[in-house]
């Protein structure tokens, strides 16, 4: 009798320790809210590949972050819908999660800032992180600014900074054309674009300026004949998606034969749709350096990536960066609080594959950053996009004070704990 | 001003020609079923999907030929194993089937072919300008979709009304019990109905893909105007759908051309709105800006003033 209390005394504290030690050994888990389906899913889950990649490569092959913990990448697809977007962020509040990557879609970046501030004053101690690692309408780190909101990509009016200045140093365009989608951030870029040029060089005719509805657009040719009629030396759009391989398909199609400035087209599909076609004439603004890479760190990444995804890129190394310096925060602080982690990010520098060093900006949270303006083509192009031989090839580099744009209307409610 | 109007029109002929590929199929299988298709404009998606699979292989060509004919024998399928079991459980049955359809094929074109968009290419030998107006080319493709369109609207007018087929097809849908005891078996005619709609469906996807690109969510963007063209045409009118896509396809195109606004409109009453006003948004409303809702705004007046559609023969 006694011995058999005895080995059951044994085998419940075994139990015990053992639990404890599962319990230890939960996961981190970080959601990943994007259109996973619908006209956007390309760029949703080739980003949900990076930060699955991302966070094996770095952490879950190395043994863990905090000791041991795995992290786990829980999609959530938002069809880039904002009412969609609260419907799966109450489905991450109750599962606990307390961190959501975001990035398509400013519409559905500020849906998610009004209902995570919301969330996160009714529910002190429970509270989430929006890590915005793309949505770049610059109202989000401005009058909307936030605590619990870190955004890792340079915002419209940053990049719009470097793209006129390049812009306003070529003597040759005397006529830009400006098209985008019309909601927040296609506004965003038309204003600023045209506010940037007046000041840089007031010669610039701004020979159109047009919105059309987002991802409604089945032919984009009746556009490109009023562009041509304009007589248009350059186009300026922040198109993506659907939306920018349609405009550029069109342009090219119908043998306009001017430059076009753009914010993302490059990758999913859209390099290899461009491809000769689209060469030297097609131009993005971004940040992280493309070909050639300067790091043989980064180099190697790319490659482990491919090896794994052969039909996907990084094309976006800012959800890397967003990670890498939410997980230092995370050891530095031995915490996976919101609040915690936030604090550490403040000011934060950081340097990325590339050698760069960048710096969460602790009042906006915005991050600053080297923002580059690459051309689509296949000479000098070491990593290509899609397998298709072309892809980017950086010819200007702004350092980091040049992109850097002052606060202006941002008054950060910090929470007081 | 001249070369943007003439422009415009030929832009509108192309996109409404395509649309009426579309919406032909769809407005057949309607009166022959009475049942709206919502999988239609997923069909249109398989065919571009299949052509530029078979393009990789054996060129545009052989997917301009092959890609139809697949989607048709698919769709014959599915009318035959899918539609025609569940058609006695009614009519809603048969809207939630085709609707269930749609998203099926939707993510299963993304697990084949994956979420991104596809390098589907128009053909080397249209790679040339038709003409050149003002400055602005004119592509040969565009040209080409023109061509097929029209000579598919002629083939079908044709087969139905001229052909011993067609006059079967259409006693079929008028009186499909008198055809049946006439020795035809009438639901073979269907079948083969739905396999054609399919597979004109198909068409339009071969030859739009180039130029409307090739992803998952094409049949979304497209999907929803067809409905709208079969609506206002008349449901069941094969007339009706022509003149409404052209409609459509013009209507769309004049609105992104014109450069007319709100701000034009209050300018000619004489009112001015400073920029603080709270319905801003509304006073710089343009016209282009709103082009590509205009369908849905036609469907709504449409409805109200004409429910039967303009060439609809639906009793009350």
């Amino acid at each position: 009798m006694r011995t058999s209390r005895f080995i059951r005394h044994i085998f419940l504290s075994f139990l015990l320790v053992f639990s404890s030690n599962i319990y230890a050994q939960e996961p981190v888990r970080l959601a990943f809210l994007d259109p996973l389906t619908g006209a956007f899913a390309s760029i949703g889950n080739s980003g949900l590949k990076q930060l699955e990649f991302a966070a094996d490569y770095f952490y879950n092959s190395k043994g863990g972050i905090l000791g041991g913990r795995m992290i786990e990448i829980v999609p959530l697809d938002n069809k880039q819908s904002p009412t969609e977007s609260q419907l799966q962020f109450r489905r991450a509040v109750s599962e606990g999660i307390q961190y959501i990557f975001q990035g398509n879609g400013s519409a559905v970046a500020n849906a998610l800032n009004d209902a995570i501030n919301r969330h996160n004053r009714r529910n002190p101690g429970q509270e989430v992180m929006q890590v915005n690692y793309s949505a770049v309408d610059p109202i989000l780190t401005e009058d909307n600014c936030s605590f619990w909101h870190f955004r890792w990509d340079a915002h419209a009016n940053m990049k719009l900074n470097v793209l006129t200045d390049y812009i306003a140093a070529d003597q040759d365009i005397e006529s830009v054309y400006i098209i985008g989608q019309d909601y927040s951030f296609g506004q965003v870029v038309s204003d600023t674009s045209i506010e940037l040029l007046q000041q840089k060089r007031p010669d610039i005719e701004i020979a159109g300026n047009e919105f059309h509805p987002i991802g409604q657009v089945k032919d984009f040719t009746p556009y490109v004949t009023k562009i041509v009629a304009s007589g248009a030396d350059a186009v300026i759009t922040g198109n993506y998606g659907a939306d920018m391989v349609s405009l550029a398909r069109s342009i090219i199609d119908n043998g306009l034969d001017i430059p076009i400035y753009t914010f993302y087209a490059a990758y999913d599909g859209i390099t290899a749709t461009l491809g000769e076609d689209g060469k030297n004439r097609i131009r993005l603004i971004h940040n992280e350096v493309s070909n050639p890479y300067p790091t043989e760190e980064r180099k190697e990444f790319v490659r482990a990536f491919k090896a794994a995804n052969p039909n996907n890129d990084v094309t976006q190394p800012r959800i890397t960066n967003a990670l890498r310096m939410i997980v230092t925060a995370m050891e530095e602080t031995q915490s996976t609080d919101p609040y915690d982690v936030g604090l550490a990010l403040e000011d934060m520098r950081f340097t990325t594959l590339s050698g760069d060093e960048i710096w969460m900006r602790g009042e906006d949270h915005q991050v600053i950053q080297t923002l580059h303006i690459s051309v689509h083509t296949d000479e000098g192009v070491e990593f290509d996009a899609d397998n298709s031989g072309f892809g980017l090839y950086t010819e200007f580099s702004a350092p980091i004070e040049d992109s850097m744009v002052p606060v202006n209307n941002c008054r950060m409610r910090r929470p007081s704990r | 001003m001249l070369d943007v109007f003439i422009f415009a029109t030929l832009n509108g002929l192309v996109t409404g020609l395509l649309l009426f590929m579309l919406a032909s199929g769809l407005t057949l299988i309607f009166s022959m079923m009475g049942v709206l298709n919502f999988a239609h404009a997923s069909f249109y998606m398989l065919g571009a999907y299949f052509a530029y699979s078979v393009s990789l292989y054996f060129g545009y060509w052989t997917g301009l030929i092959f890609a139809p004919i697949i989607v048709g024998v698919l769709g014959a399928l599915v009318e035959r194993y899918g539609l025609r079991r569940v058609h006695q459980h009614g009519h809603v049955a048969e809207l939630v089937f085709t609707f269930g359809l749609a998203f099926l094929i939707e993510e299963a074109v993304q697990f084949f072919w994956g979420a991104d968009t596809k390098n589907y290419q128009s053909p080397d030998l249209l790679d040339f300008p038709l003409f050149t107006l003002f400055g602005q080319e004119f592509p040969a493709y565009r040209g080409f979709m023109i061509g097929i369109s029209i000579s598919i609207f002629i083939g079908l007018y044709y087969v139905l009304t001229k052909s011993r087929i067609g006059i079967i097809i259409q006693a079929a849908l008028t009186h499909p019990h008198t055809v049946s005891n006439l020795g035809h078996n009438v639901p073979l005619i269907f079948m083969c109905v739905f396999g054609v709609g399919s597979a004109l469906a198909g068409v339009a996807g071969v030859i739009a893909g180039p130029v409307l690109t090739t992803f998952p969510g094409m049949a979304v963007v497209l999907g929803s105007i067809v409905f709208v063209i079969v609506v206002i045409g008349g449901l069941g009118s094969l007339a009706g759908a022509f003149i409404a896509s052209i409609l459509i396809g013009l209507l769309q195109s004049y609105a992104i051309a014109s450069d007319v606004g709100m701000p034009d409109l209050l300018n000619l009453l004489g009112l001015e709105f400073d920029r603080n006003h709270p319905l801003t948004d509304l006073w710089t409303l343009t016209l282009p800006q709103i082009a590509p809702i205009l369908p849905f705004l036609l469907l709504v007046l449409v409805l109200i003033f004409r429910p039967t559609g303009l060439m609809g023969k639906r009793e009350q």
